[in-house]
């Protein structure tokens, strides 16, 4: 459930967002989302619309058009709210993303925990089909597609868009080098796109409400509203729908956090933010966010929290590449030469600008945003964790 | 079948990077680039690596390979391109619009030593103890990026076993850096596919279907991931310690036979070309070496070019005279241990369609503990024989329990040609300064026929030259008995040559067109054998496969590295030995037409050749262990 009242995710008066992507052809769709300028809702924030006119641009005579429903990141739990509440929007994303960039087919990649939406799911997609939403010449626009739900095998990695294309193809969740794109070279070889749960669901919203409107909310760089999973040391915690541009103190006044030390945007991947900061906003352009944000109070300990970070990292790096596969193990055992007193601050330098060297060297997301919470929290906390030791 | 021979997978550079489906028309063929600075133009769909390495501009590489697929996993190769956020792979970023590229920027140096740091951190071993010592690539990058110290520390212990278990490959995991080189050549290059990673993090490793041994798994022993591997975490199982022991007791007898590809390479070993030949300098070194007697494995097999002629045309005859339904055609080659290994592996049903002849090696070991024994009057008990081979299967080959034909152990030690080049240099001798030497009687010189064996098609050629002369009492009509359509690299090659005015006892080939096809890498055996299931070679006289990508000159025992380039280079070294010969035909050797003189009496597929040069194969499948 969104916590508080929702103008984007809200059904009031919103009328048919398919019919209305229907009556448009594919290009005025492309480019309704371009102006609306809705960026992704998976955490990099790329252009729907760029990466739609890519795909459609794309000669092929198959694509195929994926909903990324893995939402791996710790504290994340607003795709699942999307999932259970407005899977037909989700759907008709889908479909009208499947209409504009020409595939016949879509997947969604689901988290294996939310098994249990599966008959849900199900459910829906045959009502689309029963009302001609799905399948052959939906609403007798002469075209066709169809939807496959997929269920992930729990790798945070199978998150990232390449390896999860080699998930959906049978092989082991690694990501691919890039370029060739998705939008060209995706699944099976074909030009994919793969958008979030939130990204369909507010592209079809979008088609409803008029890009114009979009652009209304949230800030010069990042329109629209956003989903956020809150969760940590408040009394609210929970799924909200904020404009971009929401401070950290207005957040940390809605969910009623008290003591806040600390906020983490954007997951175990993302930034922790320390007190002299919580002016900052969560847009694309100061920090953002996939939709995880976790609060600290003063009795937490940031070395420890750091520590279950770099311990997940190190659990979920794929292996591939070495700066991710021994980096994130080389941060962590920095971390535990923090705790037992035997690191000095020219090795705990070097580790910070071997951080650096992880988020431009690694072959994918994962590493390239591992070190994040290590380079946050031990500069914005360094002294607070010294001088504990 | 022409598209088998179109579809082949000639193992030079792969690029599964399904390229950008870009319009050539717009852009141009070509592009204009910027590498530090300076412009160039390079290819659409070039990787930065490629462009920078056809220009002379360094990039290091760790997991990039000419012969293999891209990874991209290294990162040691990374670049700085313009406008994008993150350094790129050079290995795979493929060039398809005007970027401008810097190669040695801060950011590059700073990231390629952490990178480097970061994989010695987790490097078991030192230098001074390791085989690779001089011939390694990280070794190489270390010096290139001046590491002093261990800036992320230093593993103390061992964290894997070292599997000794396969008589061909020796696995130490704790020197690997998982660039999956190894794993791409044995699935991708051979499709044999025994090695994957496994785990994820930092517990990934490389290692086998369900961590088993690698005696127990279909590894066809091959090599080939041996000399894909940069550093020393895959080696040959080396004899050449016991050797030295045989060759320090005045009680042995220790005799060597030299296969035709190690002295096309060796050189390289010494820090010379590819592609200089080597052959009367190594017969002085291992003379130096202390080896009572140097024969060349061109005799054996020469000696299998009579064996195996004479046994298609006796399939040949069986077939199409008597419609005999037991034999089988066409008829595969057998001298490739690595390639017995593999049908007995994948195609176990298929046994049959093998020349029964042993390879070249084995031939010799139980001629050398039978006839030369007999001549020369020594106790068989007391020879050692010792085998210099460009190959690892070799190993595996002499321990096959069947191999005993003399009633010893035929063939004692497989020796690689990156081993017999360490025993040289520990004998204090540098190879190319050494005076010329010949081979030993009673085998003497050989063919040129027995000297392109090591080369893709050489078996091939080589057995042409002899057969159509059998045949017609002509010499093939191919001018200087270059057989062109038997050379090459091209992944299975196809052709055909007509038997007309055949001699008398020959008139039921009276105009019949001899087809044969040649397949080197397992990966195109593979597609050859697909089609010779599907029934589609009915019309196919006789197929050469070598396991490894070249032949033999690109054996899994040959100098490290290998490519596209060295093996073509050494190719033509041999070619170019062949063509200087003065017995260019394996029946013209006048040792062969002795040994069949004085010893084996019955000819050709005779009863006593049955004994000693024929064997049999053993059906194994993919499930053992
Ligand atoms: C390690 C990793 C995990 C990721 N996990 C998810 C995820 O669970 N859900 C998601 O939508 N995007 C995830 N992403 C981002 C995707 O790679 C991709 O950018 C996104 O699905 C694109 O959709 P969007 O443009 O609609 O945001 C992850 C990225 C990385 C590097
Ligand atoms: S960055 Fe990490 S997860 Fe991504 S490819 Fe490299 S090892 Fe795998
Ligand atoms: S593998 Fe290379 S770096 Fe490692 S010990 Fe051997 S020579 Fe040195
Ligand atoms: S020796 Fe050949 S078959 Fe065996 S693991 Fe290496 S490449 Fe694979
Ligand atoms: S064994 Fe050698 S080739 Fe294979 S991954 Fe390790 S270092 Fe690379
Ligand atoms: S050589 Fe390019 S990533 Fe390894």
């Amino acid at each position: 459930m969104i916590k508080n009242k929702s103008i984007l995710f809200n059904k009031d008066n919103l009328g048919d967002c398919l019919a209305s992507a229907f009556a448009k052809n594919p290009q005025d769709i492309i480019m309704e989302i371009r102006e609306s300028n809705l960026k992704g809702r998976g955490g990099a924030g790329f252009p729907t619309g760029t990466k739609w006119m890519l795909a459609a641009a794309s000669l092929s005579n198959k694509k195929y058009v994926v909903c990324n429903a893995d939402e791996g990141e710790p504290g994340t739990f607003k795709d699942r709210v999307l999932l259970a509440e407005f899977p037909d929007l989700v759907f008709e994303g889908m479909v009208l993303a499947g209409y504009a960039i020409g595939a016949q087919k879509g997947f969604i990649y689901l988290r294996g925990e939310y098994s249990y939406l599966l008959k849900q799911l199900n459910e829906q997609l045959e009502k689309m089909v029963n009302s001609n939403r799905l399948g052959k010449n939906i609403l007798g626009k002469g075209f066709d597609f169809e939807i496959e739900i997929r269920l992930g095998a729990g790798a945070y990695v199978c998150g990232e868009e390449t390896a999860l294309i080699e998930s959906l193809e049978g092989h082991r969740g690694e990501a691919r080098n890039r370029p060739p794109y998705p939008v060209n070279t995706g699944f099976m070889g074909n030009p994919t796109i793969v958008n979030n749960v939130e990204t369909f669901v507010t592209a079809a919203i979008i088609m409803a409400r008029g890009g114009e409107w979009f652009t209304k909310l949230g800030t010069g760089k990042s329109k629209g509203n956003k989903l956020i999973s809150v969760s940590g040391d408040c009394d609210d915690p929970g799924v909200y729908e904020v404009p971009f541009g929401i401070t950290i103190n207005e957040l940390l006044k809605m969910v009623k956090a008290k003591n806040a030390k600390a906020v983490q945007v954007g997951g175990a991947s993302g930034y922790c933010a320390c007190s002299n900061e919580f002016e900052r906003q969560i847009s694309f352009e100061d920090l953002s966010t996939g939709g995880s944000i976790i609060i600290f109070n003063q009795s937490r300990d940031m070395l420890h929290i750091l520590r279950n970070f770099m311990e997940f990292f190190v659990e979920e790096s794929c292996g591939q590449c070495t700066p991710c596969r021994i980096g994130n193990v080389k941060l962590l055992e920095g971390v535990e030469k923090i705790e037992q007193g035997d690191c000095s601050l020219s090795y705990l330098k070097e580790l910070i600008e071997l951080g650096k060297t992880m988020k431009i060297a690694s072959k994918c997301g994962l590493g390239q945003s591992s070190p994040n919470p290590f380079i946050s929290i031990m500069t914005n906390f360094e002294q607070e964790i010294f001088s504990q030791r | 079948m022409d598209k088998i021979v179109k579809d082949n997978r000639a193992p030079v550079s792969q690029k599964p990077l399904v390229m950008a489906k870009v319009d050539k028309d717009s852009i141009g063929a070509t592009v204009g680039i910027e590498i530090n600075g300076n412009p160039y133009k390079v290819m659409l769909g070039t990787t930065i690596l490629e462009a920078c390495r056809e220009n002379n501009i360094h990039v290091p590489s760790l997991c990039y390979h000419e012969d293999l697929c891209l990874a991209g996993v290294c990162r040691v190769c990374v670049v700085e391109v313009e406008g994008m956020g993150t350094l790129q792979a050079a290995c795979t970023f493929p060039i398809i619009n005007k970027i401008k590229v810097h190669t040695t920027s801060e950011k590059v140096r700073k990231a390629r030593r952490h990178v480097l740091d970061l994989m010695l951190s987790e490097h078991y071993g030192e230098c001074y103890s390791c085989h690779r010592n001089g011939n390694c690539e990280l070794q190489k990058l270390a010096k290139e990026y001046g590491v002093d110290s261990y800036r992320f520390g230093h593993v103390e212990k061992r964290r894997y076993q070292v599997d000794r278990s396969s008589y061909s490959v020796v696995r130490d995991m704790d020197k690997c850096i998982l660039c999956k080189r190894c794993v791409r050549t044995c699935i991708d290059l051979q499709e044999v596919g025994v090695l994957e990673a496994i785990n994820r993090g930092d517990k990934t490793k490389v290692t086998t279907f369900m961590d088993k041994p690698l005696a127990e798994v279909i590894c066809i022993n091959c090599g080939q991931c041996i000399n894909r591997c940069p550093t020393a975490a895959l080696k040959a199982n080396d004899p050449s310690d016991e050797i030295w022991n045989v060759i320090d007791d005045p009680s042995k007898h220790v005799v060597i036979q030299t296969a035709p590809s190690p002295r096309a390479a060796i050189g390289e070993e010494f820090g010379l070309p590819a592609g200089t030949s080597m052959t009367y300098q190594m017969n002085t070194a291992l003379k130096m070496i202390g080896f009572d007697k140097v024969f060349d494995t061109d005799f054996t097999a020469d000696l299998t070019i009579m064996e195996e002629g004479t046994e298609l045309l006796m399939r040949l005859k069986k077939k199409l005279v008597d419609g005999d339904k037991n034999v089988m055609l066409p008829q595969l080659t057998s001298c490739s241990p690595g390639w017995i290994k593999y049908i007995e592996h994948f195609y176990p049903e298929y046994l049959d369609y093998l020349s029964t002849c042993k390879s070249p090696q084995q031939m010799f070991g139980s001629v050398i503990k039978t006839f030369y024994a007999q001549e020369h009057e020594i106790d068989p008990a007391n020879i050692v024989t010792v085998a210099v081979m460009p190959c690892s299967a070799k190993k595996f080959e002499c321990n096959r329990p069947e191999m005993d034909s003399s009633g010893f152990k035929d063939v004692d030690y497989g020796l690689t040609t990156r081993e017999l080049a360490q025993m040289i240099r520990e004998a204090g001798l540098y190879l190319p300064d050494l005076p010329a030497g010949n081979f030993d009687d009673p085998f003497g010189d050989a063919s040129g026929a027995g000297l392109i064996f090591g080369a893709t098609g050489g078996v091939m050629e080589a057995a042409l030259r002899t057969a159509y002369e059998l045949v017609t009492g002509r010499t093939v009509p191919f001018e200087n008995l270059d057989i062109l359509p038997c050379r090459g690299f091209n992944g299975v090659k196809q052709a055909s040559v007509k038997l007309e005015n055949v001699k008398p006892e020959w008139s039921f080939l009276e105009g019949v067109d001899l087809n044969f096809m040649i397949a080197h890498g397992t990966a195109n055996a593979k597609k050859v054998m697909e089609a010779l299931v599907k029934g589609e070679l009915s019309n196919i006289h006789f197929i050469e496969v070598m396991a490894c990508p070249g032949g033999c000159l690109g054996g899994g025992g040959q100098p490290i590295p290998t490519s596209p380039e060295i093996r073509k280079k050494r190719a033509e070294a041999i070619y170019q030995e062949d063509a200087g010969l003065p017995v260019r035909k394996s029946h013209e050797n006048p040792h062969i037409a002795y040994i069949y003189e004085k010893f084996l009496k019955d000819g050709p597929c005779g009863h006593l050749s049955h004994k000693l040069l024929h064997t049999h194969y053993v059906k194994r499948g993919k499930f053992i262990g």
